[in-house]
């Protein structure tokens, strides 16, 4: 199968060197990435390198500081946007690690999420009925169980099911820019299928995505057009899918002698 | 200035008004009460049970005393204890505790009381509903005074809506003797939902025979100033009370709840929770104390006070307490208080949730838990929605409020 690419040629995401800390500690220390519409960027790299730093500096988790650089989605400055307006432009992360919510209902969590997109873009709530005609439809593609949507947000969710729940999610709210930090950990292997190809069939020509994982076997049914590598919160080496073979293969140990020999 | 003497002086000038408007039953202890209150005055915050309140300062304010007569509707099971069919003597403030000088205060200058009773064998097949108004023209003091008696083997659930009009200062005094014969059920609501220009001291005292099941449900919405005790003696074995709690303050707000659920006898059970969502500057306090006394052998008995600090000015006390004198018991008790969950508000943001509703969100869930453990569903439902006004600050609009339409 040819690996996919819609590319329009936009730049969607544009990260010019980027620094952040957290708790004081400097974790990305001058990101350089751009990722055009319909494009997928995997992003590989050893544990505690700064992916889901990254990625939650992307999507504006106030835990994070951006300390230097900059991030424009579709020209607009993501820095000066609060993480639910960037939501609201279209940005989506399934965590690695889902939150618990008890007390607050997955349908209603997902009523009031569907609900402030509308109205951020200017259109009327949804209609009862027609809120969980979708909810329905969506929860087919995922196959995810009914009973979970009558539970808390991923309260007693096993680690699969978190993880459906966050595509689940994503086929809600249909971003146009997804980042899946490490969606395959924890699936099945059955329930890796059913999540990568809900996540494909989601897909537009626009859509574009950023993919952190540590395994080929997701890549295998989510192609990526680009492969980057980051370690020590810089981004060392950037390929074709081949680099996600080789990685599977050899590890890092390769691209860190080549750094060494720098 | 020690606020006692303005309420010593009004006795002087109205007692006799008072007596004449009233009747022999309440007469009867008035002048007895009064000295009660002369001698202690009102509680010091030095009062182990009055130490998160100023009590003083509440009572200093120039209320005009409210000598109105009670307008009540007489119902099948409700009507003014002046014109009681039946003997209450031996009801009547047997069980309120009068070296408490809010209580004295309250048996003092209350002319009249409101009787609910529910005879014998007799079940009140609709939810026994008291909706209390105030109003005035001025700032006004309103002393209530309750009798509530289910003879044995009655059942009867009972509202009591608190409600004013927003543009008067409001002082309550409300004391509610509560009495519970043998194989009784009674589930009782007190709602609050009045303004911040209100008062409220209200003191309940519950006595419980055997074979009873007594819910006890305080639910302060929207206020002023809050304090309420409620206090339970179970007397008779083989009953269970429960008392819950739900306390939304903001603003700068005050609830402060006290309980003592006091276990006489062998074999009853009690269950308390108590939660609070406290934001702004607001203040909570909840202290609950668990009394087993020497022969409540095989008590079972749980208290919980969880407690959500919304903002960062916002303050709560919680003094959860356990005395146990017998040996063969299982009880359990614990307080928290937490700030909402950082990571969670991050959470619905990401899906676009706006951080206002967010917080909404999380509060409204905290508080389900309890509202969820009413029994009655129309008024669960009620309160589910009002709960969420609440939190949307929707509430002060009061829009099924007679008095504003
Ligand atoms: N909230 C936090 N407080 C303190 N340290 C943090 C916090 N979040 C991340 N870190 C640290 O930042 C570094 C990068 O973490 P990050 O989660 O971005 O790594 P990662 O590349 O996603 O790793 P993994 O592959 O294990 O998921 C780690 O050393 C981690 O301990
Ligand atoms: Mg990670």
């Amino acid at each position: 199968m040819a690996t996919p690419f819609w590319g329009s040629g936009g730049f969607m995401l544009e990260i010019k060197n980027l620094h952040a800390t957290v708790n004081g500690k400097e974790i990305l220390k001058g990101i350089d990435l751009t990722i055009n519409d319909g494009e997928i960027h995997a992003v590989m790299g050893t544990n505690g390198a700064g992916k889901s730093t990254l990625s939650n500096v992307i999507v504006g988790n106030p835990a994070y500081e951006v300390t230097e650089g900059s991030i424009t989605f579709n020209g607009k400055d993501l820095l000066a946007m609060k993480p639910e307006e960037r939501a609201h432009e279209g940005i989506f992360m399934s965590f690695q690690t889902p939150i618990e919510i008890p007390g607050v209902s997955m349908t209603n969590f997902m009523r009031a999420a569907v609900n402030a997109r509308r109205q951020a873009k200017g259109e009327e709530p949804l209609k009862s009925t027609d809120f969980l005609k979708i909810m329905r439809e969506k929860r087919k593609l995922v196959e995810i169980d009914q009973k979970l949507m009558n539970r808390s947000v991923n309260e007693g969710f096993s680690g699969g099911e978190k993880k459906r729940n966050e595509i689940f999610q994503m086929a809600m709210l249909e971003p146009t820019f997804c980042i899946l930090d490490e969606t395959d950990s924890g699936l099945d292997v059955d329930a890796l299928r059913i999540v990568a190809e809900g996540f494909n069939k989601l897909r537009t020509s626009e859509t574009s995505a950023m993919v952190i994982t540590h395994y080929q076997r997701l890549l295998d049914y989510i192609k990526p057009d680009i492969v980057h590598v980051l370690i020590d919160g810089k981004i060392v080496k950037t390929g074709g899918p081949d680099l996600a073979l080789k990685i599977e293969n050899e590890g890092f140990d390769w691209i860190k002698a080549e750094l060494a020999s720098i | 200035m020690k606020s006692e003497q303005q309420y010593i002086e009004l006795y002087g000038e109205v007692s006799n008004l008072i007596k004449q408007k009233s009747c022999d039953i309440m007469n009867n202890v008035r002048d007895a009460a009064f000295a009660s209150f002369e001698k202690v005055g009102f509680p010091s915050k030095k009062v182990e049970r009055y130490k998160y309140t100023d009590v003083d300062a509440y009572f200093a304010p120039n209320y005009g005393v409210s000598l109105n007569t009670l307008e009540v509707k007489p119902s099948k099971y409700i009507f003014r204890l002046a014109e009681s069919p039946i003997d209450l003597s031996a009801y009547y403030n047997t069980i309120a505790d009068n070296n408490d000088g809010i209580t004295a205060l309250n048996t003092a200058i209350a002319h009249d009381a409101l009787v609910i009773y529910v005879p014998r064998n007799t079940r009140a097949e609709d939810p026994i509903q008291v909706d209390n108004w105030l109003r005035g023209n001025t700032s006004t003091m309103v002393n209530r005074r309750v009798l509530v008696i289910l003879e044995q083997g009655a059942e009867a659930t009972i509202i009591m809506n608190d409600h004013a009009e927003d543009k008067q200062r409001f002082l309550t005094t409300q004391v509610m003797e509560i009495f519970c014969k043998d194989n009784s059920h009674l589930d009782i609501y007190e709602i609050e939902e009045t303004t911040p220009l209100c008062s409220r001291f209200s003191n309940v005292y519950i006595n419980v025979e055997r074979d009873c099941t007594v819910k006890h449900n305080s639910i302060t919405l929207y206020n002023g100033q809050t304090r309420n005790l409620c206090d339970v003696v179970l007397k008779g074995e083989n009953s269970e009370v429960t008392l819950n709690g739900c306390a939304i303050a903001g603003g700068s707000q005050r609830i402060d709840n006290n309980t003592l659920i006091d276990h006489r006898v062998p074999n009853c059970t009690s269950n308390e929770l108590y939660k609070y969502v406290v934001d702004d500057k607001s203040v909570g306090a909840f202290a609950g104390k668990i009394l087993v006394e020497k022969d409540a052998q095989k008590t079972v008995s749980h208290e919980t006070n969880s407690n959500l600090c919304a903002s960062a000015d916002a303050r709560m006390f919680t003094q959860p307490m356990l005395e146990i004198y017998a040996d063969d018991v299982k009880c359990a008790h614990g307080s928290t208080v937490g700030v909402m969950d950082e990571t969670a508000l991050f959470y619905m943001r990401q899906r676009g949730v706006p951080e206002e509703e967010a917080r909404m969100l999380l509060k409204n869930a905290f508080m389900g838990q309890v509202i969820d453990q009413i029994q009655l569903q129309p008024l669960r439902d009620k309160l589910f929605v009002k709960v969420e006004k609440r939190f949307r600050g929707e509430l002060e609009k009061c829009d099924d409020c007679r008095l504003c339409k």
